[in-house]
């Protein structure tokens, strides 16, 4: 393995602060990591969303690791075209939360917005209990990415990780 | 917080990285105390400006842009353990954390395009040029339109003007997606997503209220009435704008078309109130502002102008 590959391997490894069951490749945050002639570890990272107060964090977690792993010198880059989307999430990344009591994403909207004066509907399944009977609590929740629902069946409630 | 703190099934912590938790504190160096992050919010990033565009412009163009949401995420973030229950508290922060993280990028572009614009501050400050242009500007140098300064009022008025901002902001950023300046797209781009959310949140609360007790359609016409009078200003223009922007005025046909939207999903009339003239012709993108801007400055910036060097 060369030293492009090692690296990427570990910063491959670094999860997400807020969604610590998802590595930030999972999430689609990690978009590319590259050597220079010097050694010097380059990795690019697109925010999720433009106020997200874990780029800081995710920043620092990926220059410790691969510090800790003998790549001293290390850049994290922004790359905010094209803008993240949930699109980018991998279906391991899905699994990772559905697992943990998160609703994956649907497909981003993507095209003209209509200004929609009725809740979202979504076609979603209790992560705990599999029901379809649910509803919408709120579409913001504990971080920015996320929507609370209710599952109507087992009574709980559930986050759901918002398309966009 | 460290890696080793992260422990999943995955990616196990592994001790031996560090002697003590608290070792991941301090391996930066000291930062200033205050602002919303360390870290330049354009790393990275190529702010060469493109042929045809003058950096001055470009670089008012943005504190305009980046002002409207600094000031309005201010005024939102004032309902944190205010708000009518739980669930709207977390949505107006949540928006407000959307608006703080444009404002950032907008007000990091416009230090980068033009240096000479970011407040000087003395030799050896660690104040980075997104927080010189938040906290040690008076308001007079603030290019924000008069809408988002305007105090919170009552829920009703809160939502109405965030339902006239974001729908025009929307429509804007919408344009502005395809502008020369591939920062300024970036940001434009990422930010239709999230205004979309915004919007709906404050069409679908305007048409609840509406649309509730007797109460809550008197307040929501009467908060109507009020920031009607300032929707004009996000329209007019600004030579600025026009220069280098997206023409306000070529926003206008679908801006009519959303709110017409609303406002009869509704049953609400627009008011026919006369716009809110400025002074001596001068609007908030001249940097000529009511009070309740300065009032609002004047608690936003007291402790950082108080310790302008404090680190931690």
């Amino acid at each position: 393995m060369n030293t492009t590959e090692r690296a990427r391997e570990i910063a491959a490894t670094v999860t997400d602060p807020e969604l610590p069951m998802l590595t930030l490749e999972d999430l689609g945050v990690l978009r590319d990591v590259r050597t220079d002639a010097s050694g010097r570890v380059i990795v690019a990272v697109t925010p999720t969303y433009s106020g997200c107060p874990a780029v800081a964090t995710m920043r620092d977690d990926l220059v410790h690791r691969l510090q800790a792993s003998g790549f001293p010198d290390v850049s994290v880059q922004l790359e905010l075209s094209p803008a993240w989307t949930t699109d980018w999430i991998t279906d391991r990344g899905r699994q990772a939360l559905r697992e943990h009591g998160i609703s994956a994403p649907g497909p981003a909207p993507r095209g003209p917005l209509p200004v929609t004066m009725s809740p979202t509907r979504r076609q979603l399944s209790c992560p705990r209990c599999g029901s379809h009977d649910t509803t919408s609590i709120s579409e913001f929740g504990s971080t920015a990415c996320k929507a609370l629902y209710r599952c109507q069946a087992c009574l709980e409630p559930f986050e759901h990780l918002k398309e966009i | 917080m460290s890696p080793a703190v992260t422990n999943t099934e995955a990616n196990p912590v592994r001790h031996e990285d560090h002697q003590s938790v608290y070792d991941g504190l301090l391996v930066n160096d000291a930062h200033w105390a205050f602002g919303t992050d360390f870290e330049d919010p354009l790393a990275g990033v190529d702010t060469t400006i493109p042929e045809g565009l003058d950096p001055h412009d470009l670089a008012l163009y943005c504190l305009m842009l980046g002002d409207d949401a600094l000031v309005l995420s201010h005024r939102l973030s004032e309902w944190c353990s205010n708000a009518p229950d739980l669930e709207e508290d977390i949505a107006l922060a949540n928006i407000a954390l959307d608006l703080l993280g444009q404002a950032r990028l907008l007000l990091a572009r416009a230090a980068a395009a033009d240096p000479s614009v970011v407040p000087a501050l003395p030799p050896g400050s660690p104040v980075p040029a997104e927080d010189a242009f938040a906290f040690f500007r008076s308001a007079g140098d603030f290019r924000n339109v008069r809408l988002v300064e305007a105090p919170n009022g009552d829920f009703a008025e809160t939502i109405t003007r965030l339902l006239l901002f974001s729908s025009h902001r929307l429509e804007i950023f919408r344009r502005l997606a395809q502008h020369p300046d591939a920062v300024l797209a970036a940001v434009a781009a990422k930010g239709v997503k999230e205004l979309a959310y915004h919007r709906d949140f404050a069409a679908r609360w305007f048409v609840t209220l509406a649309q509730g007790t007797d109460v809550s359609r008197q307040r929501t016409q009467a908060a109507l009435a009020r920031a009607w009078p300032l929707k004009d200003e996000l329209t007019q223009g600004h030579d600025v704008e026009i220069r280098v922007g997206v023409d306000p005025a070529t926003t206008q046909v679908d801006l009519t078309t959303v709110l017409t939207q609303v406002l009869s999903a509704a049953a609400l009339d627009a008011p026919k109130a006369p716009v809110l003239a400025g002074v001596n012709g001068l609007v908030g993108r001249d940097g000529m502002h009511t009070e309740a801007l300065s009032l609002l400055l004047a608690e936003m910036q007291v402790v950082a102008r108080e310790h302008p060097m404090g680190t931690w």
